[in-house]
Order: structure tokens, then sequence, then C-alpha cells
């Protein structure tokens, strides 16, 4: 550490005003400020001091990710060799999961940080940090098939039209990671629907479909025919994207989010009950055999529980205000199911649903402050007279 | 009304000059103004429709901008934007008569949106803005000027959304076969109306980068 300390304050020098490099000095901060807490602080006004900097909240969020992306590491090995017929050894499943998803993940940060940082020298900027996240979320929303070209076609549309149009970091309207998920599943919606993912290599018996296919698969039906129990798709050892199939493990990163207080628990828990609310209404409904699908399954199923842990709790797109957040996480749970049951041509509602509360979560905001001035207004006026 | 000028103006003064080329850059309808958005989503797919609307605006924002230019010392100013439309709506049927007529496909393709080029803000916005006030001839060019703008725009777009959704130009296909054997898949958001506003949107973003006096200050 040391040692890196010292080579780091050696070159130094050729980054900052007249020296040789520069013009590359954000990548030099960028490094820098990534390795160790910078010690700038701000000179003038009054100010909250926080210990804990950008770059350290992301790395948190890239912590809670990791339980669900070793389980998902796993899961594509354990999906494999299931479909082809064989029994291997843990640490036999979890290699070959590796080796699929890591190529993914090298894909996703290259390209996604090569823009940040042409970005950043472009326009004189500090590098952006938020893409330390989203260069992780997009491998783990995406099926583990998936050509590798388009991860960077995905990654670089979010990154240029999702984020840096808007100005970087915080003033993205939509979460980059979605929208680089919605771009794929509607520019190549074959290789993205998910429900193919295992089929290539498949020996007869297997199906591989995904609960949330088999489900939408019982409208047409009349009878929806879970492959897997509840207690699988809980566990995660369904096909499906990367990440996204272990609520279990969703969970343990929800835990460590909460617990360091940089995810809302306020957000997570009403996009569940929006969720609840929204499939019990339409088991009470019960028209097609989807709906009489119980509510308790949506929130295992496909991406829920992953939109509502790591997505809707994104500090940029969501609501700010402390109701807002329970309105936008509610309306998020109730579209992502409606979306699911009554639109069967998409069958993962949990990212359009997450998308379009992204776009309203300004005016959420807006209409909370608003209410909130009148009311003190009027309380005001009642002391007044 | 009519100002008695001693002096006749050049067939292409710097000023008619003008008229011709603003529209092309800095006072483009689509980028600038933002005008004739609807058609420029609908019919940028592929180039051929694209190419053969941009044509027909320039046909009908010339010569109506000349008719109205010719008529404007006469149009009672109460129902200007009656006589303003039929103008409109007779050239467009003319124009929907000849492409039936000799491009019957492309025609086909277009629709209901060569009917539309009749509610086309840039010419409704060029009558009012221009023709209203300027002589025939000015306002002759500046009609060319401005359906050229609003074409260019089509075609670019156009350009990008046919290369990139279907693999073909005009029809033709141009990417190598080599390429779908390795596994490239034509974008199927490109053929999808939200990329023809985003096609537009990066234009507009690169324009104002390049032309500083574009960006709104606040």
């Amino acid at each position: 550490m040391k040692a890196l300390r010292k080579q780091l304050d050696k070159i130094k020098p050729q980054f900052q005003k007249g020296g040789k490099f520069e013009k590359l000095h954000s990548s030099f901060d960028a490094f820098e400020t990534f390795l160790f807490v910078p010690d700038k602080t701000t000179a003038h006004g009054s100010h909250i001091r926080d210990s804990i900097d950008m770059k350290r909240t992301m790395s948190i969020v890239v912590i809670a990710m990791i339980p669900a992306l070793l389980f998902g590491m796993w899961n594509i090995g354990h999906q494999h060799f299931l479909s082809i017929g064989e029994t291997a050894a843990l640490l036999e499943k979890f290699l070959f999961g590796l080796g699929k998803a890591l190529p993914i993940i090298v894909v996703s940060y290259v390209t996604g940080l090569g823009i940040e940082f042409a970005f950043a020298q472009f326009r004189g900027h500090e590098v952006n940090e938020g893409f330390l996240v989203s260069g992780m979320l997009i491998p783990l929303v995406v099926p583990p098939d998936i050509p590798l070209w388009m991860v960077a076609v995905a990654t670089a549309f979010a990154v240029v039209i999702g984020k840096e149009v808007f100005g970087g970091t915080g003033m993205n309207i939509l979460n980059p990671a979605l929208t680089a998920r919605a771009f794929l599943f509607f520019a190549y919606p074959a290789q993205l629907s998910g429900d193919k993912v295992w089929i290539a290599e498949k020996a007869d018996a297997y199906s591989g479909a995904t609960p949330l296919a088999e489900a939408a698969a019982g409208i047409d039906s009349g009878v929806v025919n879970f492959t897997h129990s509840f207690m699988d798709m809980f566990l995660g050892v369904i096909p499906g994207s990367i990440g996204e199939t272990s609520t279990l493990a969703i969970l343990i990163g929800a835990a460590i989010l909460v617990f360091t207080g940089v995810g809302s628990l306020r957000i997570m828990l009403s996009v569940v009950i929006g969720g609840i609310f929204m499939g019990g209404l339409l088991n009470i409904a019960g028209s097609n055999a989807y709906m009489d699908v119980p509510f308790y399954y949506h929130l295992v199923m496909g991406g829920f529980a992953f939109g509502a842990v790591y997505m809707a709790t994104d500090p940029v797109t969501a609501s700010q205000t402390n109701t807002g957040k329970l309105i936008y996480g509610f309306f998020i749970g109730l579209m992502a199911v409606l979306i699911r049951v009554l639109n069967p041509a998409y069958p993962e509602g949990m990212m359009l649903a997450i998308l379009l509360m992204n776009v309203f979560a300004p005016l959420i905001d807006h209409y909370v402050v608003e209410a909130n001035i009148k009311r003190r207004l009027k309380r005001l006026k009642a002391v007044k007279a | 009304m009519s100002t008695v000028k001693t002096e006749r103006e050049p067939m292409f003064s710097a000023k008619t000059k003008k008229l011709l080329i603003g529209p092309l850059s800095k006072d483009n309808p689509i980028t600038v103004q933002v005008l004739g958005i609807c058609s420029a989503l609908a019919v940028t797919v592929k180039l051929e429709p694209a190419f053969v609307m941009s044509i027909s605006v320039i046909a009908v924002t010339a010569i109506s901008n000349l008719l109205i230019s010719l008529l404007r010392n006469t149009i009672p100013p109460r129902i200007r934007i009656i006589v303003q439309l039929v103008v409109i709506a007779a050239l467009v049927i003319l124009v929907d008569q000849i492409l039936k007529a000799y491009v019957y496909d492309v025609s086909k393709q277009l629709s209901v949106f060569v009917g539309l080029i009749i509610t086309n803000c840039i010419i409704m916005g060029r009558l009012e803005a221009f023709a209203m006030a300027n002589k025939p001839w000015p306002s002759f060019v500046d009609g060319i000027g401005n359906g050229l703008g609003y074409g260019i725009i089509l075609i670019v777009v156009a350009f990008f959304r046919e290369l990139l959704g279907s693999g073909t130009i005009w029809g033709f296909h141009v990417m190598p076969k080599a390429f779908y054997e390795l596994g490239y898949v034509n974008n199927g958001l490109m053929i999808l109306p939200p990329m023809a506003l985003i096609v537009v949107g990066i234009i507009i973003w690169v324009q104002r980068s390049k032309n500083p006096d574009l960006q709104e200050e606040n």
C-alpha cells in the first residue's frame, strides 16, 4: 500500500498543471481517488462532513452484489450440467459459470469505463464514479449466453444516451444498467427473451423455460405448469439472467445495503408491498391461469427481487423525498406485476416498471414538496388568525 | 404594402443565398426549430420513402410559398389561415396523386403521411413567417431551403436506421454476409420509432456542440 502511494506521488506532478500529461489529469485523478480516500476538503461555506465519499458508496453496492454474482456463476454451471444431463461437482459448476460470466463483466467494464474516461478527458471533468455499479449491474441482468458484442453495444448506448447526454453521473433520468437491458430487449429480442437460454445444448427431457415464460404460456394453455417449486425459485436454481435468479442471495445483498445505509429500505419494502397488492388484486380477479398464480410467486420469479433491491434504490433515479419514495416504490411493484400478467409481449415487467417510474420520480417529488408547502402555509394561516 | 424599389436585386444575392443555405444548418426546421418531427419519425425506417417524402415536402413548401407570396396582398388577414390551408391541401393532393401514379409502392409505404404534409408545421410556419411578407422569388427560395433542411435530416436519420436496422441501403444489402455468419444481428430497436427520436437527438447534440451560439443559456 505504502509503495503504491509513493509511486502515485512520484508520478503525480506530471499530471498536474504544466506537467507532461496535463490532459490526462482526470484519468489520474480517478485512479488516485479510487485507490485512496482523497484529502481534498471544501474550502468555503457550511457543509455536512461525511467520511464516506461516492467511490466508497459505490464500492459497497458492488460488494452487496457479490452474493448474487457468485450464486449466479454457480447457477450457470448448474443449469448447464442439468441441461446436458450430467452431474458435476460444485467447483466444476462454479468454474464453468465463471468462464461464462467473467467475459461479460470484463466487456461491460472496459466499454463503459472507456467511454466514461473518454468523456471526462474531453470535457475536462473528473471521471464519474457511477459506472462502478452500472458495470456490475449490466452483466447481472443479461442471460449468460448473450453475445459479447451485444453487451458492448448496449453498454455504450446506456452510457452515452442514458447518462453522458444528460451530464454524467447524478444527472441521469434513467437507470443506466436498465437502459442497457431495455436496449437489448428491444434491439435483440431473440437473444434476450431468456426462455431459450439453455436450449442450444439441452438434453431431451429438459425444458429451459424460465418461470416467467412458463407463467405467460399459461394464458393460452389455461393452466400454469411450473417446472420448479416455490423454494427452487427462492433459492434460485432456475434458468434466468445471471444475477436475478436467487432471491436468497439478493436478500443477503439487501441486508448489506440496508445495514450500511446505502440502499433505501423504504423503497425496497414499498416495491414488495406494491407487488403483493397487485398480485393479490389479480388473484381476486382470476380470469386466466396467469392471474391465478399466487401473489407471492411474483416476488421470487424473474427480476422482481433484483430490481427492487439494486435497481429501484438507485439514489440518482429514485424519488428523493420520503413520502415520494413510498409512492415510487409502490408503483414499481404494482406496474411490474401488472405488465407481467396483462401484457404477455413483455414477460419481464420489472425492467419497464422501474424505467417508467424513473421518469415519474421527479414529478412525484415535486408534488410531495408542493403538498408539504401547502400544509405548512395552512398551519401558518391558522396561527395568524 | 407594396413599396417601390428602384434597384432590382440580382437573382442570387447574398440574402437569397442565405435563405437557401440557412435552413441546412443554423436554421434547420427539424433540429433547431423542432418542427415536422412527427413525419420525421414515421417515414425514416427506410431510405427510399424518406427520400420521396423529402422531395414531396420540398415541392409543397416551395410552391405553396410561391403561391401565397403572389396572393399575399389580396388575402384578407382574417381568413388567411384558411386560404393557406386550401393552397397547401390542393398541392398535397396533387403530390399524392403523382406518387400514386409513378411510385405506387412507396406511396403505399408512406400511406397517411403524405396526406399529413398538410399539417406539417414547417409549411404553415414558412407561409406565416415568410411568404406573407416577402416577394415571390425569395419566398420560393425560402421554401426550397426549408424543404431541403427537412429532407437532409430525414435522409441522414433514414440512412442510419436502414443500415443498422435492416442491414440495407435503398433496399440493397450492404452489410457483409460474413458479419451475419459471425453472429451479427440487425438492431430491432432501430426500426422502432423511439430510435428515430434518439437519432434526431444525437444530430441535435452534435450540431449544438459544434455551434455554441445555438445553445440556450440557463
